[in-house]
């Protein structure tokens, strides 16, 4: 049950990614570039996105300990604003400004055959690994 | 460069605040991708395990659109150099700061968690930055 759920959740997150066009690093480039020709598009789709998750989040979840299955529902970080934070959002700003390109989007690529994306996600991965050994051998606080 | 697209973006917007409300409300799992990408990979098989289900969800997704008519950009016209330096920097920060677009931006904004809402802010004017900078070494005039 847990697993349909999961594979239900991934297939809406890929569905909305494509109808959005959010799948087109072109779309989220034009986006970012707000002193050129821009595209408000993706404003909007976070918007929405936003929009339904906060709102069923304060109506229905907030109060919950328990998921429906009997999952605890998980918290949100309790640690403070960080330097670990701020070094990883400002790394993946630049990161996803050089294509346009985030974690979910390169998934939903992948059923496309581009090589470039195949090897942007392998790599993306050992970028994760990378972050997580200097988190053990340098931020362990 | 590209077209205003409110209408399907909205649409797709709603899809995607309905998986992480599925995903959370049936679950009590946070709909991040980088977290879930990087999780796949765990040894604990139940934590294995759904996440490697959202991941082929994620995957199959477009494939289910494409009937409808939405279809992947055809060919990414990136340089390798380019690509090779994008990916493990997004990679790198996303693991560092514990979220990317989907977990910080939608899931913890929308949760109005003070440490999503400062990642958001941050990497989105990074990354718009970042596209600035880039316009002008080729060339191209703010």
């Amino acid at each position: 049950m847990r697993i349909l759920i999961a594979l239900v959740s991934g297939l809406l997150f890929g569905i909305g990614l494509t109808v959005s066009q959010m799948v087109n690093p072109q779309k989220v480039l034009s986006f970012l570039d707000v002193f050129g020709d821009w595209d408000a598009s993706l404003l909007v789709v976070m918007g929405a996105a936003f929009s339904v998750f906060s709102l069923s989040y304060w109506l229905f979840i907030h109060n919950r300990k328990l998921s429906l299955t009997g999952s605890p529902i998980a918290s949100s970080n309790p640690a403070p604003i960080n330097k670990q934070l701020i070094m990883g959002a400002v790394i993946f700003g630049v990161g996803w400004g050089m294509t346009g390109l985030c974690p979910g989007p390169v998934l939903a690529n992948l059923s496309g055959g581009d090589i470039k994306i195949v090897v942007f996600a392998l790599v993306m991965l050992l970028g994760m690994k990378t972050s997580d050994w200097v988190k053990a051998r340098y931020l362990q606080s | 460069m590209t077209d205003f697209t409110p209408v399907s973006g909205a649409i797709g917007g709603l899809i995607i605040g309905l998986s992480a409300v599925v995903l959370l409300l049936f679950k009590g799992r946070v709909a991040g991708l980088s977290g879930i990408i990087f999780g796949v990979f765990s040894k604990n098989l139940s934590e294995m395990s759904w996440r490697f289900a959202f991941l082929l969800g994620m995957v199959l997704g477009p494939l289910v659109a494409a009937p409808f008519g939405f279809n992947l950009p055809v060919k990414l016209d990136f340089s390798w150099p380019v690509i090779l330096v994008a990916a493990f920097l997004v990679g790198f920060g996303t693991n560092m700061a514990g979220g990317c677009t989907s977990g910080h931006g939608i899931c913890g904004v929308g949760r109005l968690a003070p440490r999503s809402i400062t990642a958001t802010l941050l990497f989105m004017g990074c990354a718009m930055l970042t596209v600035i900078i880039v316009n002008l070494l080729a060339g191209g005039g703010v």
